[in-house]
């Protein structure tokens, strides 16, 4: 049980938080739909690799499920290969761009004052430009934001990955607005 | 040096907020409503969420700008001070305290946080929606912190910066200035 009562308990993860607290809701899903469908060099396939790896890097079931689910629908990958996320990558397809910018999410899943010089110019030589870098460190950092959210309010998350599969899809080609965002939010 | 190249006259946060507009508009929107909108936490005591989660992740320019908006809108500077090492000793309410706690550990990690805190927290009389929003403003300081750092932006070392930074904070929000920040270049 979440340490909140929530309007429906049946919701998991960050879903039932949405319902509680919509007017939060509406900012986060925007944030969700810019960060990983948004305009950006990297592929949304891509974006959503670097948001599963970190949520596993945080231990959240229910990030790293749904978002590698989400990752799995847009690069056609079977459901299967979820699990190779967790295991650093030996099966999906990942360019050594990719990778590089990986290894800058996982350092910024540490703290931000992880990523080293070193760390850019490894993926600069791999050809990341100045976007993927910020879009790359901007995603795991708003991850280390979702999964805390998520786990800091003790929602419950199916354990199956198989139960994340409409979700995931429903994630990569609907997407993540579905609260809107509230006028005294939006102005001042 | 930051990783990438950003607009000169705007350290830390604000030139990366320029630099992606379009990711930050959501961020300032959610920021804008978590620490600005109505609220049973005053905005200095949801300033003080802020401030201790920078702190504890070491992010310099987080932690002297909120502090400074903190310090203005509490009232005094010592707060924030007796804050970052003891939060059992901060002049703040005892339902206060144990919010902080739950945010020191969303820092830590959203595992982190039992059953235990939040019964604490309950039974000084915080509210769930109070308990929402301090885990979601500590988990959206987790985001500020390692946006501000991964990126390598620039802290100024003069406190002055900070004090006009935590003014603007006080008077104008998290909303993007209407006329932009043209009028900060040198």
């Amino acid at each position: 049980m979440a340490h909140i009562s929530l309007p429906d308990e049946s919701l998991p993860g960050i879903v039932g938080l949405f319902n509680f607290r919509p007017e939060t809701a509406g900012p986060l899903q925007l944030l969700a739909e810019t960060l990983l469908r948004g305009e950006s060099p990297l592929t949304s396939g891509e974006r959503e690799l670097i948001a599963a790896y970190v949520s596993h890097l945080n231990n959240c079931h229910f990030c790293h499920t749904s978002h590698a689910s989400a990752a799995m629908a847009h690069l056609g990958c079977d459901l299967g290969l979820i699990d190779d996320i967790k295991n650093g990558f030996k099966e999906i397809a990942v360019s050594p761009k990719l990778r590089a910018l990986l290894n800058i999410a996982a350092k910024v899943q540490k703290s931000g004052r992880e990523v080293r010089e070193e760390d850019i110019a490894a993926a600069r030589a791999e050809g990341a430009v100045d976007k993927e870098i910020h879009d790359t460190v901007l995603i795991a950092a708003a991850f280390c934001m979702f999964n805390r959210y998520v786990d800091g309010l003790g929602t419950w998350a199916p354990q199956d990955n198989e139960a994340y599969r409409e979700m995931g899809q429903r994630m990569a080609f609907t997407g993540y607005v579905r609260y809107p965002v509230q006028a005294d939010a939006a102005q001042v | 040096m930051p990783h990438i190249p950003l607009p000169e006259h705007l350290p830390g946060i604000t030139g990366l907020l320029e630099y992606s507009r379009a990711t930050a508009e959501p961020i300032r929107q959610l920021t804008q409503f978590i620490l600005r909108g109505e609220n049973s936490l005053s905005a200095g005591e949801r300033e003080l969420i802020a401030t201790v989660v920078s702190h504890h992740n070491e992010c310099r320019f987080c932690t002297a700008a909120h502090t400074a908006t903190a310090d203005l809108l509490i009232g005094n500077t010592e707060t924030c001070e007796i804050m970052k090492e003891d939060i059992d000793a901060t002049p703040v309410s005892e339902k206060m305290k144990a919010l902080l706690k739950i945010a020191r550990e969303v820092q830590i990690s959203g595992r982190a946080v039992t059953p235990e805190h939040v019964a604490a927290a309950k039974a000084n009389g915080a509210t769930e929606v109070e308990i929402h929003d301090t885990v979601l403003i500590a988990g959206l300081f987790c985001l500020y912190n390692r946006y501000v750092d991964g990126m390598a932006t620039v802290a100024p070392s003069d406190p002055q910066f900070y004090q006009g930074l935590g003014q603007r904070l006080v008077d104008n929000g998290y909303n993007r200035l209407t006329n932009g920040y043209d009028h900060l270049k040198k």
